[in-house]
């Protein structure tokens, strides 16, 4: 700082005071104001500053500043990223996909005003776990597929209406979205559904019988149409 | 000076985060900001008028550019507001409660000592400046942008703020 830190105005120096020995420079003069201020760069305000966050979160939600809410829903198969908006559920993603690679794509496909929030995902967390515990059959919470669009978004709409513990095949997706013959991008949008489990993509399978696949391993598919009591061909 | 625009973030490329991962890389850094400025116990309110403020405009930003900064830039503002809020009205609570009465966990007495009563009797625009360049260790040329305020004007508000500590600090007494 030096002379340059006296820009302002000039002040003259007290009589026996030691303003002006020691300078005004916190770096190298300030023996005791500088080191006293700058030590609070230790002082924890980790803990605090995460508290405030959550306040926030719903201070933004009261606010109408909360276009994308996001938490954790417990699953069989590890905790599942759900995230609503204020039209309804936007997504549901497994354990193994990158949880800020999907935050960012909602970011770019929604809305980048994006928190988590325990109480804006109260609904859709306890009716997932409902659902996994065989206590729920419908879920009440609206989808919000705005995100998705054209032929694909049809074929998602229709596949949330498939019931509880029944199947479609992926035939019979394509030509409920309106385009009978357009099997195979039926089989895409499914592949590519944001929103599974609630959107039951898991009720699609192969026109001969075969489960076709399913978003991180059949496995998956088998165990929520056997939690649905469908009889699955070929398995005990 | 309140009435001018955060400054626009540096031209760049890089996509607006989630605001959640936005929130998460500066929340520490702001609240320590605010903690310092306005004191512990307003701190938490003016942090959710500043992220608030921030979620407000987010969708609006252009460019991920110069986030810090531009939070940094509403902070300050909504500091200088909250200081110049509070010395309009009386405040009942003592200016030094107990350390024993800190929420939120550790108690971290420097918050709370003399040096930052003195901190937070200092003009609204020295207490923001001066916490930028000692506590955040901001150049002076970011400490201004964030303030809207020359580099000059930003230099002569630490010294101000400096010299006016001093001046009420007793270094012998202390030293003892």
């Amino acid at each position: 700082m030096k002379k340059s830190a006296d820009a302002g105005k000039r002040q003259e120096p007290r009589p026996g005071g030691r303003t002006r020995a020691s300078g005004l420079s916190i770096m190298s003069g300030g023996r005791l104001i500088g080191p006293r201020l700058q030590s609070m760069q230790r002082e924890p305000f980790e803990e605090r500053s995460r508290l405030a966050s959550t306040r926030l979160a719903e201070a933004a939600g009261q606010a109408g500043l909360l276009d994308v809410a996001y938490g954790y829903a417990d699953s069989p198969f590890g905790p599942l990223l759900v995230a609503v908006t204020p039209r309804g559920l936007a997504r549901v993603a497994y354990p193994e996909r990158d949880e800020e690679e999907t935050l960012e794509r909602l970011a770019v496909e929604i809305s980048p005003r994006i928190l988590e929030s325990g109480s804006a995902t109260g609904q859709i967390r306890r009716e997932l776990e409902e659902y996994f515990e065989g206590r729920r059959k419908v879920f009440s919470i609206g989808v919000d597929l705005s995100a998705v669009r054209g032929f694909g978004r049809e074929v998602l709409r229709q596949t949330a209406r498939i019931p509880f513990g029944s199947v479609a095949t992926y035939r019979d997706m394509a030509t409920r979205a309106g385009s009978p013959r357009a099997t195979r991008a039926a089989g895409n949008a499914l592949g590519a559904n944001p929103i599974p489990i609630v959107v039951p993509c898991h009720r699609v399978v192969r026109t001969g019988g075969g489960l076709g696949g399913y978003t991180g391993g059949v496995e998956r598919k088998v165990a929520l149409l056997e939690l649905e009591g469908v009889e699955l061909p070929g398995r005990a | 000076m309140l009435d001018r625009p955060a400054p626009a973030p540096a031209p760049g490329n890089q996509r607006i985060p989630p605001f959640q991962s936005f929130l998460e890389e500066h929340r520490t850094l702001v609240y320590r900001f605010l903690a310092a400025t306005v004191g512990p116990d307003e701190a938490d309110d003016v942090f959710q008028e500043t992220f608030l403020a921030a979620l407000r405009a987010y969708p609006k930003l252009k460019h991920a550019g110069n986030l810090k900064g531009w939070i940094l830039a509403i902070a300050s503002r909504k500091a200088i507001d909250a200081a110049r809020a509070r010395s309009r009205r009386p405040r009942p609570v003592p200016e030094l409660p107990e350390i024993a009465d800190v929420p939120g966990g550790s108690p971290d007495p420097l918050m709370q000592g003399p040096v930052w009563a003195a901190v937070r009797a200092l003009p609204p625009r020295q207490r923001v400046a001066l916490v930028h360049r000692v506590v955040l260790d901001q150049p002076y040329a970011e400490l201004a942008a964030a303030m809207g305020i020359s580099a000059d004007a930003a230099r002569a508000d630490v010294y101000q703020a400096l010299r006016k500590l001093r001046e009420g600090w007793n270094d012998d007494e202390e030293e003892r």
